[in-house]
C-alpha cells in the first residue's frame, strides 16, 4: 500500500467504530432478551452458601420473590446491597445467586454488610447463571407465585427501579414503606 | 426570571459561537484581517455569556429554586451551601454547562496568550474551537437544557444530591477532569489549523506543546482525585476499578501521554510529524468518545448519567462530524513526503517511539476492553462484561516493558547514541538497584518477588533521572552548582518521571501487601492487623446537617503506644434514605489504616472491616507529581521568548531546530 492510501486507515477505523456506536444506541444494555421470561425457573441442585445443604428449585418456596445475582467482585453489587437489606426488612423474599464467586469471600461479605437473602445458591462455575442467561452482576429476576420468571432487571436495583418495574408483584409493600427518615431516627 | 436569563445567555453564547466558527475561518482564506481579528473578541464574548449562564444556574441552586428541574432533582434545602453549589455539576445538564464554560475559558486563554501567533493561525485555531463550542452549546440547548422549569407543579423540596457526591473531593474532581478533557481541544485545534494551512512544522509543535502539557497535567490531577475519592468514599479501600467511565477518562490520558512525548520529538527534531498530528486528533477524539459513552447510556456503569438515546444520537453525529472530518482532513493533507530528518535506531527518537507505541497500544487495549461488551451485543453474540482481570493482564506487562526504556530515555541523545554509552549509563543504576531491590523490599515488608521487581524498575527510573539532574548541576566543573541549568521543562519532566515510578511502586506494594479483616466487634473489643491493635471504645449516634450517623470510636495502638483515634460512620441521609459508609483513615507515607463500618449485628455490635494498606498514598503523591510536573513545564522560558519576539519561526527544513539539550 502506498503512503497516501495508508493515511486513510484511521478514517476507515473510525467509520467502523461509528457504525458500532450507532448500533449501540439502539441497544439498551439494561434490557435483555430474557430467554426464560415466562418460563419456570430452571431446575438446579447447588449448595446453599451458609448451611452447605444441597438445595433445588423447590426450596425457593416463598413466592413471589426476587432472585438477585451477585458477587463479591462486583462493584455495583456493593452499592445495591443496602437497598436489598431495606427490601428484605420490609418483607420481600430475596434469594441470592452467588455468581462465579469464592464462597468464603461471599460469607465474609454477608457477615460484614448484612444478609438480605433467605437462601443463597452457590453458583461458583456459573452454570445456573448460564441457564438463566445471566450476563453479569448485579441482575435481579422476579419469580411469581407459580415459580415462573416474570421480570428481569440488569444493573443496580434501587428504589426508583423497584417502584417502576417491580411493585406490580409486591403491592402490599408500597403502602408499608414508612418514611425512611423517621425510621433512621428511631435507630436501634 | 433568573433561569430565563440564564437560558437567554446560553442562546447568545451559541450565536456568538456560530459567528466564531464562520467569520474568522472565512477571513483566513480571504486574508480578510478584520474578519480574523474578530476571533479573540468573539471568544471572550462566548466566555462572558456562558459564565453568566453558569452563574445564574448556580444562583438558582443556592436560592433553592426548585422550580428549576435540575435543582429539584439534585439539591435539597438541607444541603450545605457548598454542596448546593457543587450539585450544579453532579448531573448531566449542569456538568455539560461546566464543560462549555471550561471550553470557553480555554478559548479565551488561547486568544490572549497566543496574540503573537500568525493571525491566520490564531483565527483558524479559534474557529475550530468555536465549532466544538457550537456542538456542545447546541447539545445543551436542544437536548439537555439546564434551565428547564417545573411549572406549575413546583416541588416543595428537592430530592437531594446523591450522598456519594456530597464530598469535598467531588467539588473539584469534575472541574479538574474537564480542564483536562476539554484542554485537549487546544492541541486538536492547533493540529487541524496546521493541517488546513499545510504547515506542520516545529513551530506548530512548539505552540501546541505548553497547552498540551497543561491540559494533560489537569487530566492527571483530575484522575488522581477521582481515584482518591473512590478510595475513601466508597468505603472499601479500592482505588481503581476499570469501570467504563474511569476508562473514558483514562483513554485520553494514555493518548495524551503519547502526544506529550511525540510533540517533544516533533518540536526538537522535526520528525514524527504526521504521527503527532494523528495523536492530537486521537487524544481529543477519545475525550469526545468518553463524553459519548458517559452520556448516551450505551454502556452500563455506576457513574453513567441518566441514559437517553436521543442525547446519544446527538453526540454520535457530532462525534462523526468532528472526528470523521478531521481524520478525512488528515488523510488528504498530512505531509505526503516522509520526513527527511534522519535518526539512528540507537537514539532518543527511537526510545520516544517506544513510549508512543506502548501508550497507544495501552489506549487501544482499554478502548477494546471498554467496547467489547458493545461489540458482542451489536453482533448478537450475547452480553458480556469485561472486568479487571483482562485489563490487569494486559496493562501490567505493558507498563513493566515501558520502564527500562524510561530509565534510559531522559539521558539518551538525539539523533545518534552509542550502545556502549547506554550500557555504561544504565549499568551502575541497574546493578545498584538489582542489589538493593530485594533488600529494600524485605526491609519494609516480607520478601515478595513482584514488589522486588517494582522496586527495581522504579528505582532504576528514579536513579537515571536523578543522575541526569546531578550531571546538569555539576557541569562546568568550577565547583558551584549550576541551578539555572534546571529549566522548568527539565524539572517538570523529572518530577513526572519520578511520580510515575512512585505510582508503579505504590500500585504493586498495595496490591501485594494489603491486609484486611472482616470482624464482628462490640464496645471494648479489640483486634490486631498488620501489627496494629484496634480497640473499639464506644458506639454512639450523632446528628449531622442532613443525615444521622452511627459512629464507632476506635483507638489504634502500635507496641502499646496510642497512635490514632479513628471514628468511622454509617450515615443515613434524611431526604433520600440512602445509607453511606464514611470510612475513617489514619493516613501515612508507608501505610494507611482504614476502618469501615458494615452493618449493626445485634445489641451494640457492628460488622467492621479493618484494612492495612501499605504505601497506598504513593499512588496519589506520584500522580500529583506527574500532574504538577506537566504544569511546571509550561513555565519554560522557551515558550515565552517566542511570545516576546513575536516573530514567525521558519519552518523546519531538513534539520531539527537545534535545541540541543
Amino acid at each position: 500500500m502506498d503512503l497516501h492510501a495508508r493515511r486513510f486507515i484511521p478514517l476507515l477505523g473510525f467509520v467502523l467504530l461509528s457504525v458500532l456506536l450507532f448500533r449501540g444506541l439502539s441497544l439498551d444494555p439494561t434490557s435483555l432478551p430474557a430467554a426464560r421470561l415466562g418460563q419456570i425457573f430452571p431446575e438446579f441442585a447447588k449448595l446453599e452458601l451458609q448451611s452447605g445443604d444441597v438445595i433445588s428449585v423447590v426450596d425457593l418456596n416463598q413466592r413471589p420473590a426476587l432472585v438477585n445475582v451477585w458477587a463479591t467482585w462486583c462493584y455495583s453489587c456493593r452499592i445495591e446491597h443496602p437497598y436489598l437489606l431495606e427490601l428484605a426488612k420490609s418483607g420481600v423474599p430475596i434469594y441470592g445467586l452467588n455468581y462465579k464467586d469464592d464462597p468464603v469471600k461471599a460469607r465474609g461479605w454477608l457477615a460484614q454488610l448484612g444478609d438480605p437473602y433467605r437462601l443463597n445458591i452457590v453458583d461458583d462455575e456459573g452454570s445456573l447463571g448460564l441457564d438463566l442467561g445471566v450476563y453479569g452482576a448485579p441482575e435481579t429476576y422476579v419469580i411469581d407465585r407459580d415459580g415462573k420468571i416474570v421480570h428481569r432487571h440488569v444493573g443496580i436495583l434501587d428504589q426508583s427501579v423497584f417502584r417502576a418495574d417491580f411493585s406490580a408483584w409486591f403491592p402490599a409493600l408500597m403502602d408499608a414503606q414508612a418514611p425512611v427518615a423517621q425510621r433512621a431516627l428511631e435507630g436501634k | 426570571m433568573i433561569p430565563e436569563l440564564g437560558h437567554i445567555s446560553l442562546i447568545i453564547a451559541f450565536v456568538l459561537a456560530i459567528g466564531l466558527t464562520v467569520i474568522p475561518f472565512w477571513g483566513s482564506f480571504r486574508t480578510n484581517v478584520a474578519a480574523m481579528n474578530l476571533a479573540p473578541s468573539l471568544a471572550v464574548g462566548i466566555l462572558v455569556f456562558t459564565a453568566t449562564a453558569f452563574g445564574l444556574l448556580a444562583t438558582s441552586f443556592l436560592q433553592d429554586d426548585f422550580s428549576v428541574a435540575v435543582v429539584a432533582a439534585n439539591s435539597n434545602s438541607l444541603l450545605p451551601p457548598i454542596f448546593k453549589f457543587s450539585a450544579l455539576w453532579g448531573n448531566h445538564e449542569g456538568s455539560l454547562l461546566l464543560w462549555v464554560l471550561i471550553l470557553s475559558t480555554w478559548m479565551t486563554a488561547v486568544a490572549f496568550l497566543c496574540r503573537v501567533l500568525p493571525l491566520t493561525m490564531i483565527a483558524r485555531v479559534l474557529s475550530v474551537m468555536g465549532l466544538i463550542a457550537v456542538g456542545f452549546l447546541a447539545f445543551s440547548l436542544l437536548t439537555s437544557n439546564p434551565f428547564e422549569r417545573l411549572l406549575p407543579n413546583t416541588p416543595l423540596d428537592g430530592s437531594d444530591l446523591n450522598p456519594l457526591l456530597q464530598d469535598p473531593g467531588l467539588i473539584i474532581h469534575p472541574p479538574l477532569l474537564y480542564m483536562g478533557y476539554v484542554g485537549l481541544s487546544v492541541p486538536f485545534a492547533f493540529a487541524i489549523a496546521a493541517l488546513i494551512g499545510g504547515r506542520l512544522d516545529a513551530s506548530w509543535a512548539r505552540w501546541s506543546r505548553p497547552w498540551t502539557n497543561v491540559a494533560w497535567g489537569f487530566l492527571t490531577l483530575g484522575i488522581m482525585l477521582g481515584s482518591w475519592w473512590a478510595y475513601y468514599e466508597l468505603g472499601w479501600g479500592g482505588w481503581w476499578f476499570w469501570d467504563p467511565v474511569e476508562n473514558a477518562s483514562f483513554m485520553p490520558w494514555l493518548m495524551g501521554t503519547a502526544l506529550v512525548h511525540s510533540l517533544a520529538v516533533t518540536e526538537k527534531r522535526g520528525v514524527f510529524r504526521s504521527w503527532t498530528v494523528l495523536l492530537a486528533i486521537f487524544a481529543f477524539s477519545l475525550s469526545l468518545l468518553g463524553t459519548f459513552l458517559v452520556r448516551s447510556g450505551v454502556l452500563t456503569s455506576v457513574h453513567a448519567f441518566a441514559a437517553d438515546p436521543e442525547r446519544g444520537l446527538f453526540i454520535l453525529v457530532f462525534l462523526a462530524l468532528v472526528v470523521g472530518g478531521s481524520l478525512l482532513l488528515y488523510a488528504l493533507r498530512a505531509p505526503a513526503v516522509a520526513s527527511r530528518v534522519e535518526y539512528n535506531v540507537i537514539s532518543r527518537e527511537s526510545l520516544l517511539m517506544v513510549n508512543n507505541l506502548v501508550f497507544t497500544v495501552a489506549a487501544t487495549i482499554v478502548l477494546l476492553g471498554t467496547l467489547f461488551p458493545l461489540v458482542m451485543d451489536a453482533f448478537s453474540l450475547g452480553k458480556y462484561s469485561v472486568g479487571p482481570p483482562y485489563f490487569n493482564a494486559v496493562f501490567v506487562p505493558l507498563m513493566a516493558l515501558l520502564m527500562p526504556f524510561m530509565s534510559i530515555g531522559p539521558i539518551s541523545r538525539w539523533r545518534q547514541d552509542s550502545p556502549r554509552r547506554w550500557l555504561h549509563e544504565l549499568l551502575v543504576p541497574a546493578i545498584a538497584m538489582a542489589a538493593l531491590a530485594p533488600l529494600l523490599s524485605m526491609m519494609l515488608f516480607d520478601f515478595n518477588l513482584w514488589v522486588a521487581l517494582a522496586v527495581l524498575l522504579a528505582g532504576w527510573v528514579t536513579l537515571g533521572v536523578l543522575r541526569d539532574v546531578w550531571r546538569r548541576l555539576a557541569v562546568g566543573g568550577s565547583g558551584g552548582l549550576q541551578w539555572q541549568r534546571l529549566s522548568p521543562s527539565f524539572l517538570g519532566m523529572t518530577f513526572a518521571h519520578i511520580g510515575f515510578a512512585a505510582v508503579v511502586l505504590g500500585a504493586v506494594v498495595v496490591t501485594q501487601h494489603s491486609e484486611e479483616q472482616d470482624l464482628r466487634m462490640t464496645e471494648g473489643q479489640s483486634a490486631e492487623l498488620g501489627g496494629y491493635r484496634f480497640e473499639m471504645t464506644h458506639i454512639s449516634q450523632e446528628p449531622g446537617a442532613n443525615y444521622v450517623a452511627d459512629q464507632a470510636t476506635f483507638v489504634v495502638s502500635y507496641d502499646d503506644k496510642i497512635i490514632a483515634t479513628l471514628v468511622p460512620e454509617k450515615r443515613r441521609y434524611l431526604a433520600s434514605g440512602q445509607v453511606m459508609t464514611e470510612a475513617a483513615i489514619d493516613a501515612g507515607i508507608l501505610r494507611d489504616l482504614y476502618i469501615a463500618l458494615g452493618e449493626p449485628i445485634g445489641e451494640r455490635a457492628w460488622a467492621v472491616r479493618l484494612q492495612y494498606k501499605p504505601m497506598v498514598r504513593w499512588l496519589w503523591i506520584g500522580a500529583f507529581l506527574i500532574g504538577f510536573g506537566a504544569l511546571l513545564t509550561s513555565l519554560d522560558r522557551r515558550y515565552r521568548v517566542q511570545v516576546v519576539s513575536g516573530q514567525e519561526p521558519s519552518p523546519v527544513k531538513g534539520q531539527g531546530l537545534g535545541f540541543a539539550r
